[in-house]
């Protein structure tokens, strides 16, 4: 089954970036699920779908080549700029910044959308995924990504955790909570826009918060939830990319629906445990 | 002399138009268990943020080791243990080894790892607060009063000199109040830390308090168990600014 693909380099590379993927998405979705920002991923992949149709748009009006991943990434990190102000702006009402920047990722997606008088196939793909639409650069793209998050993530791992478990405590003993938050958000911002290929724009919170919340019912400690959140990740990306391209469905889909799965389990493994 | 661990001078503070501090002089001696009673809004929380230089004030001084709070570098040398610990995020699958550990990362520092030796650190203060048989459970599943011990040892395992509590045994039974007291004494009295513990429960502090302060915006009162026991009616009723009934058990 999975001689496919080893044998078609594009198979090869989307099943790679598959399971880069697979890593860093549940990674960062653990320390979202519980600081309770679950909904940031969502706002962020609809700002990435304003820079990937801004892409789409400037090479199809202008003429303009700039691949839709790096235009994606740009504007969904200044897009995590922008939640992170937005929260600091209302203290008292930190979750309004989610949906002001998901209504302006699509806002500006139709605008976008519009100009280029509406896409084709491309649209399609990055909004549910695509098992061939992963190239070589894509592939060192989101590589580099991938590194540059698991590098960064071990540096701060202990100062994260402590400000997910309690970010008063960590103001007090002086830890620089303002410049760790923002650092953490642009490594979400990178991690979903290098997803979108794969999982697609409306898919890709998934990814971030269902393995997370299936380990969490059976985890003991914080490390071991991380694990298993991985884990639960690579069993949906693979299984999902397989199934994806042998039904042709796009893979989105498959990755989403494997991962719901995984947490039935969990929910039926704690309630049999009790 | 030593010098006092706090000291405050001329401290004065509003939020917005409202004024929570008036006229401020006060000091933590070293080595003391101070007690800090006051009615809610009386601005109790308000001068522990201001020692733990979470917000500044209008007017005076805040000296904390002999240095003003702002520049104070090794803020590991206070602990707190704040008065939202007991309605932390129970869901939050984090082992009591975990959390603890979490109370060194200010004095490693960025980019530096556990050592051996802070792993001792982190098992030292778990056996001080007596939860050694639960390190490997998920803190969410302790009951209330355990919590509050694993949030004592976060605070102690950089082995500060100063543990500021906020109200910790709010929603805790009595017997485990006791034995969170006993705890505190011993923190006192064997291990030699500062403590200012804010409190309602006058009761069971005055039994292990070396000071007590009352405040109501203005310092009302400052001295030791005895003096505070013998305050009247009329005392009390001036300090909660209302008719207050002493009732004795």
């Amino acid at each position: 089954m999975l001689l496919d693909f080893l044998t078609y380099p594009f198979l090869r590379y989307t099943f790679l970036t598959g399971i880069l993927i697979g890593i860093i998405a549940p990674l960062l979705g653990t320390f979202i699920v519980v600081r309770r920002q679950s909904l940031i991923a969502d706002a962020l992949s609809h700002v990435t779908l304003a820079g990937i149709s801004f892409g789409l748009m400037a090479e199809k009006k202008y003429g303009w080549v700039i691949s839709p991943i790096y235009s994606g990434m740009v504007f969904s990190v200044i897009g995590s700029i922008f939640i992170e102000k937005l929260r600091t702006v209302y203290k008292a009402y930190q979750e309004i910044s989610i949906p002001i920047i998901l209504s302006a990722g699509v806002g500006l997606s139709v605008i976008f959308i519009s100009i280029a008088d509406g896409f084709n196939t491309d649209l399609f793909n990055y909004l549910f995924g695509s098992v061939s639409a992963v190239t070589i650069n894509d592939f060192y793209v989101i590589s580099g990504v991938a590194a540059f998050v698991l590098v960064i993530i071990w540096l701060f791992f202990k100062e994260l955790f402590a400000m997910s478990f309690d970010e008063e405590q960590a103001t007090i003993a002086g830890l620089h909570v303002k410049w760790i938050n923002m650092l953490f958000i642009i490594l979400t911002a990178l991690v979903i826009a290098a997803s979108i290929r794969i999982v697609g724009v409306l898919l890709v919170s998934a990814l971030m918060t269902l393995p997370v919340a299936a380990s969490m019912r059976i985890a003991k400690g914080f490390k071991q939830m991380i694990f298993l959140s991985i884990l639960f990740g690579e069993v949906a990306v693979i299984f999902g990319i397989i199934s994806g391209y042998y039904l042709d469905i796009p893979p989105g889909g498959t990755i989403v629906m494997t991962s719901l799965f995984i947490l039935l389990i969990a929910i039926g493994i704690k309630k049999i445990r009790k | 002399m030593t010098t006092p661990v706090v000291s405050m001078s001329n401290i004065n503070f509003h939020y917005g138009s409202r004024k929570v501090l008036d006229n401020i002089n006060f000091e933590i001696p070293n080595g003391a268990f101070m007690g800090l009673v006051g009615p809610n809004g009386g601005g109790k929380t308000t001068l522990i943020r201001l020692i733990l230089g979470l917000e500044k004030p209008e007017t005076g001084e805040i000296m904390v080791f002999g240095q003003p709070i702002q520049k104070l570098k090794n803020k590991d040398r206070i602990g707190f243990v704040s008065q939202k610990a007991n309605s932390f995020n129970k869901g939050f699958p984090a082992t009591v080894y975990e959390v603890v550990a979490s109370g060194l990362t200010a004095q490693l520092g960025y980019f530096r790892f556990l050592t051996k030796k802070d792993k001792q650190k982190i098992h030292e203060a778990i056996a001080q607060v007596g939860m050694t048989e639960y390190t490997k459970q998920n803190i969410g599943n302790l009951s209330g009063g355990q919590q509050q011990r694993i949030f004592i040892a976060r605070a102690l395992v950089s082995d500060p000199e100063l543990i500021i509590l906020d109200e910790p045994t709010v929603g805790i039974d009595y017997e485990n109040v006791k034995r969170f007291y006993e705890l505190l004494y011993k923190l006192n009295t064997e291990y030699k830390k500062t403590l200012l513990l804010v409190t309602h429960d006058t009761g069971t502090m005055t039994q292990y308090a070396t000071d007590i302060v009352c405040l109501n915006k203005t310092m009302h009162f400052h001295g030791n168990p005895d003096e505070y026991a013998s305050l009247t009616e009329a005392d009390f009723s001036q300090i909660y600014g209302h008719p207050v009934s002493l009732v004795t058990h």
